[in-house]
């Protein structure tokens, strides 16, 4: 795997700073997760989902044999469609799984792909 | 496989604000109760609420959702109700038992009696471009935001000029996501001035007589197209995230499977169990509260809760009748209020409808409704 270059980056500072009301926010660890082999920065305990987010990485999945992206829509477990692989675990929810080091997602139903 | 069992007095499903306040007078009245939730946090939707509540004392007035929350979850743990987070309930089956998956495993659980408070679901339409990712629910973006603290995109158009809508739309822009504008198919604005007021001011237009007709993108949202439905023109909005708030339904699943009777009521937001007026359902030892019970507003959700754990202790002969009577009263004449003026007037009605549908329940639960304050037991 080449070094330096990861998910992060097309999007950077999707995260929200210096919030009127709430202020920063609070500061989970720093830790990687891998997103279909590429390293991806999030918080520690934040779900995977908002780690995405984070990077402005918005398809969660690709529908219809790989024709349609899918992205999260109710981000409270309720539509499944932020659903993708987590190794280990097979299919699951991100918006309510939370970031643990190490964890190694994929984004199932790209075409060409499993 | 064999399943672990457990049992308990009373569970409760859903810790937001009517589980809450529920838990909170049933462990008052002497039954501190289970309660379920599948998220991680206590507090259901208050904990992404960071405007300020009206309302009175009792509901929280002048506070933000989150610290309403925090409020409510500690006021639980201090009174013994035991709040299980990362638990949901698969099913609620006809006897009365619920089946559980949590972090001990899938369990079956046989409650005494059980207060479902699941709360409400976004709607959404059918529309071209609907599963494009970016598209979302304005409470999926309100979680990004205030909870998770990620924005969901960097330009953002908002459709519905409902309190949700205006609410949102205005977060938003607090977390530092522009704003194009917020679109509304009737002729007003359907929410509180003082929240489309405060996002004019901000300089995002609200558009009445707007409609959207799609979102464009290859792979996700890049454009979205709107129709001006006075003039007959379209617009294209360059955004990459589009939000609907166009209303939410009863989260009414559990109480179905129970074998609850669903009433439709479009009022309260579509099918919803049907309910007495200390919010019996009209299966025994079964109550609703909440965004289940009618969608409506987070000082209601926690009123009806209330009555819910009253009416629940009563039953399980732990409170004193003419206590809970009283108690009871006070809880419905706040109700009331809450459900005057021109907002709540309709959901006054509909709720009044609903409770006078005596001919559609078997069984004494009907009969008892249509009275007002009646509290005897079952």
């Amino acid at each position: 795997m080449k070094k330096g270059k990861g998910c992060e980056g097309k999007a950077p500072g999707m995260r929200v700073r210096g919030h009127p009301v709430l202020g920063e926010p609070p500061g989970g660890r720093e830790i990687t997760v891998f997103l279909d082999g590429k390293p991806l920065p999030a918080r520690e305990g934040e779900p995977l989902a908002a780690a995405l987010f984070a990077s402005g990485i918005r398809v969660a999945h690709y529908a219809a044999e790989g024709r349609e992206p899918r992205g999260p829509f109710c981000m409270i477990g309720r539509c499944t469609e932020c659903r993708m692989v987590l190794e280990g675990k097979g299919m699951v929810l991100t918006c309510l799984t939370p970031a643990e080091e190490g964890m190694r997602l994929h984004t199932p139903g790209r075409r060409g792909k499993p | 496989m064999k399943l672990r069992r457990e049992s308990h007095p009373l569970v409760v499903v859903g810790a937001g604000p009517a589980g809450l306040c529920a838990a909170l007078e049933a462990a008052e009245a002497g039954l501190p109760p289970l309660v379920l939730d599948e998220g991680s946090r206590g507090g259901g939707q208050l904990v992404k609420q960071i405007h300020r509540f009206f309302g009175s004392r009792e509901h929280g007035a002048g506070k933000r959702g989150f610290q309403i929350a925090e409020e409510l979850v500690s006021g639980c743990l201090g009174k013994g109700v035991e709040i299980r987070l990362g638990h949901k309930v698969l099913g609620f089956f006809p006897d009365g038992r619920l089946l559980v998956d949590g972090d001990e495993g899938v369990f079956v659980l046989q409650p005494g009696a059980t207060i479902l408070a699941t709360g409400a679901v976004e709607k959404s339409f059918p529309f071209p471009g609907w599963t494009l990712p970016g598209v979302m629910g304005a409470g999926a973006a309100q979680t990004l935001v205030n909870q998770h603290r990620v924005m969901p995109g960097k330009r953002a158009l908002m459709v519905g000029a409902g309190n949700v809508g205006l609410i949102v739309a205005y977060q938003l822009l607090q977390a530092g996501v522009e704003v194009a504008g917020v679109i509304e198919v009737n002729r007003a604005v359907g929410g509180y001035a003082v929240h489309a007021g405060r996002l004019r001011r901000e300089g995002v237009p609200i558009l009445l007589r707007h409609r959207l007709r799609a979102a464009e993108g290859k792979k996700e949202v890049e454009s979205v197209l709107v129709e001006d439905m006075e003039r007959g023109t379209w617009k294209r909005f360059s955004v990459d995230t589009l939000c609907l708030a166009v209303g939410m339904a009863p989260q009414a699943e559990l109480a179905a499977m129970r074998g609850c009777r669903l009433v439709y009521l479009s009022e309260l937001g579509g099918f919803l169990p049907w309910h007495d007026r200390a919010m019996r359902t009209d299966r025994p030892g079964v109550y609703v509260a909440g965004d289940l019970a009618g969608v409506e507003e987070a000082s209601v959700a926690m009123d009806e809760g209330r009555l819910a754990g009253l009416a629940a202790a009563l039953d399980a002969g732990v409170l004193d009748p003419g206590e809970a009577a009283e108690r009871m009263e006070e809880v419905m004449d706040r109700l009331e209020l809450l459900r005057g003026g021109p907002f709540g007037e309709p959901r006054r009605k509909a709720k009044e409808r609903l409770c006078s549908m005596t001919g559609l329940v078997t069984g004494g639960a009907g009969r008892k409704a249509g009275i007002r304050g009646r509290t005897g037991r079952r």
